[in-house]
């Protein structure tokens, strides 16, 4: 009897595990075909002088090649500088209006939430198009409109090296904190009423609630878009390719854009890999000192 | 009560709290939305060359010219939208079905290697695009041959590990004595998720729909690289074309631009609920 139960036991779990395998079959074929295998063609590709018709093995020729580029670190330096300049203020301002959100009603909240996802909706391209021409150098653009305004001369927003990465920042700046104001602002409401409740008894003040109660209990929210922020800004290249091309002077060339440049402009497929592990790197490490300095004391 | 003192004596002081909060929310949501109202508002002037133009942020007349121009400018500006159409619809439907089964079954069934399985495709969200953009481009295009076809704009995202996650989060919340009862039953799985599991995730499935719908349709890059005829592009790359090839026209150009955003714009707000919940899916815990 019992020797039949486990008998039939199993036959349960094996039939399960049949049907198991075949729901995920086309997710994991997909998955192979489409990331595994070029993430391992990445490292093949990265050791070779690529060339359709038979490539030839370099070793860690294009690694040491981007190394010893300098506009590899440039490029570098400028996705860091355009990464510090953009996500934290963006985290901030996410913060600061979905805290502003709070008091009112859920169809106001709806409302906004609304409102300042909209950019999100709309495609990259076509904002694009519109900020080039906010930017427009001519006297006329709306940019040169507002800050004539404030008595200040015509500017060449993205034509010149001193204003082209701030332009790219402003435009960051105002359009992508819709994700962050919904996130923050679901973790919000998550927060149990009867903190609020012991803090009011204590005469706690909106402040000190902040301080002791929002923030530490945000903190895992804040982490996880600091490390999405990041990773995000870290692989940007449409704003840069269509806005700007990377200049002037590779004022805004972004790693992103460097290797999209290597790769499908000067169709060096080599280097391009390398550089694109290298940012995988790069990425991970980011992410991991994120992990560290900030998940100390998170539990998940 | 809550995070904002609401026991404000007086009303005065409660009303000017308020207004203020209300006034600077207004004035980021006005900046905000400020590109996509130029945008709209600019692509009702007439075609005429920038430089000849002085544009302002009201309207004088509303002319449909520019949309017109968009249309004559290129003999594709047609087949650019019924492309952007076709492929984000495919992308959509194959994303829908294939990540709400694989969810599933990663969710609620047991099966060996399930769990190493689960986080090499977790781990694998962590890998930037342009890793596998080069190796994905020459299979694609190299290998396969498939350059210039919907096939290589479908292909690659037919499922998507992000959608996988997505479900998955969800349907661990749906309780296993419902499945494990059908089971007792006789129900097999296939059964149990046609009949049990898909009704239940209606929402879910309507979030990834909407999310994996606008990703699809928005897309500039991949259909960039792997399209080379004008007949072939989708509405964003083909705006590409049509701004580099022409920077002076700028009403059409944002008549172009208006029209690749107003499908989404249309979808945003008759089913606003599902994309402004679908965006905190699996970023909250909880």
């Amino acid at each position: 009897m019992n020797q039949m139960l486990t008998k039939r036991k199993k036959l349960k779990l094996e039939s399960d595990s049949g049907w198991g395998y075949a729901f995920i079959a086309v997710a994991l074929i997909a998955f192979s075909l489409f990331t595994a295998y070029p993430v391992i063609n990445a490292f093949i590709i990265s050791l070779q002088e690529y060339r359709p018709l038979g490539s030839t093995y370099v070793g860690l020729e294009n690694f040491v090649n981007s190394f010893s580029d300098e506009l590899f670190w440039k490029a570098l330096k400028n996705t860091l500088v355009y990464t510090l300049l953009t996500v934290p203020f963006n985290i901030l301002l996410s913060f600061l209006v979905a805290i502003l959100i709070m008091p009112f009603k859920k169809r106001t909240q709806t409302i906004f939430k609304a409102v300042y996802y909209l950019p999100a909706v709309a495609s990259g391209v076509s904002l694009a198009v519109v900020w080039l021409w906010i930017f427009d150098p001519l006297k006329s653009g709306i940019a040169n409109q507002v800050v004539g305004f404030f008595g200040i001369s015509n500017q060449n927003w993205l034509g010149s090296s001193a204003t082209a990465m701030f332009s790219l920042v402003l435009m960051s700046w105002l359009s992508s904190h819709g994700t962050a104001i919904i996130i923050y602002l679901a973790a919000l409401l998550s927060i149990d009423n009867s903190y609020y409740e012991a803090a009011d008894i204590d005469g706690a003040t909106f402040l000190q609630k902040l301080r002791f109660i929002v923030i530490p209990f945000l903190k895992p929210t804040t982490l996880f878009l600091l490390v999405t922020g990041a990773i995000g800004s870290f692989q940007v290249f449409q704003n840069a390719y269509l806005m700007t091309g990377g200049g002037p002077d590779h004022a805004t060339t972004m790693v992103g854009l460097l290797i999209f440049n290597n790769a499908f402009t000067y169709f060096e497929f080599g280097e391009a890999a390398a550089q694109s592990l290298l940012l995988a790197a790069v990425i991970a490490l980011i992410s991991f000192v994120q992990f560290k300095i900030l998940g100390k004391d998170i539990e998940y | 009560m809550g995070l904002f003192n609401n026991s404000i004596k007086s009303k005065g002081s409660l009303f000017a709290r308020n207004g203020l909060i209300i006034t600077c929310l207004l004035l980021f949501a006005a900046a905000t939305i400020f590109p996509i109202y130029f945008m709209i508002i600019s692509s009702f002037g007439d075609p005429v060359e920038a430089g000849a133009m002085s544009y302002s942020i009201i309207p004088s007349k509303i002319s449909f010219e520019s949309y017109k121009f968009f249309f004559n400018f290129s003999a594709h500006s047609w087949d650019w939208l019924k492309n952007s159409f076709i492929v984000a619809a495919c992308i959509t439907v194959s994303n829908v079905f294939f990540a709400t089964l694989a969810g599933y079954a990663f969710a609620k069934m047991k099966f060996r290697g399930k769990g190493i399985l689960f986080a090499i495709l977790l781990g694998s969200m962590m890998i930037p695009t342009q890793v596998t953009q080069v190796p994905l481009y020459i299979l694609i295009v190299n290998i396969f041959e498939l350059q210039n076809t919907y096939t290589a704009l479908i292909m690659p995202s037919i499922v998507t590990v992000y959608n996988i996650f997505l479900v998955k989060q969800f349907m661990s919340s749906i309780p296993v004595e419902i499945i494990e009862a059908a089971k007792i039953e006789g129900c097999s799985q296939p059964k149990i998720f046609w009949y049990i599991i898909m009704p239940l995730s209606k929402t879910v499935m309507a979030v990834l729909a909407i999310l994996t719908f606008m990703a699809a349709w928005n897309d500039f890059f991949w259909p960039f690289l792997v399209t080379n005829t004008m007949d072939m592009q989708t509405i964003q790359v083909g705006l590409k074309n049509f701004r580099f090839a022409n920077t002076t026209y700028f009403a059409p150009m944002m008549a172009g631009a208006t029209i690749s955003a107003v499908p989404m714009f249309i979808l945003f707000f008759s089913l606003q609920k599902y994309f402004l919940e679908g965006v905190a899916v699996g970023a909250v815990k909880g």
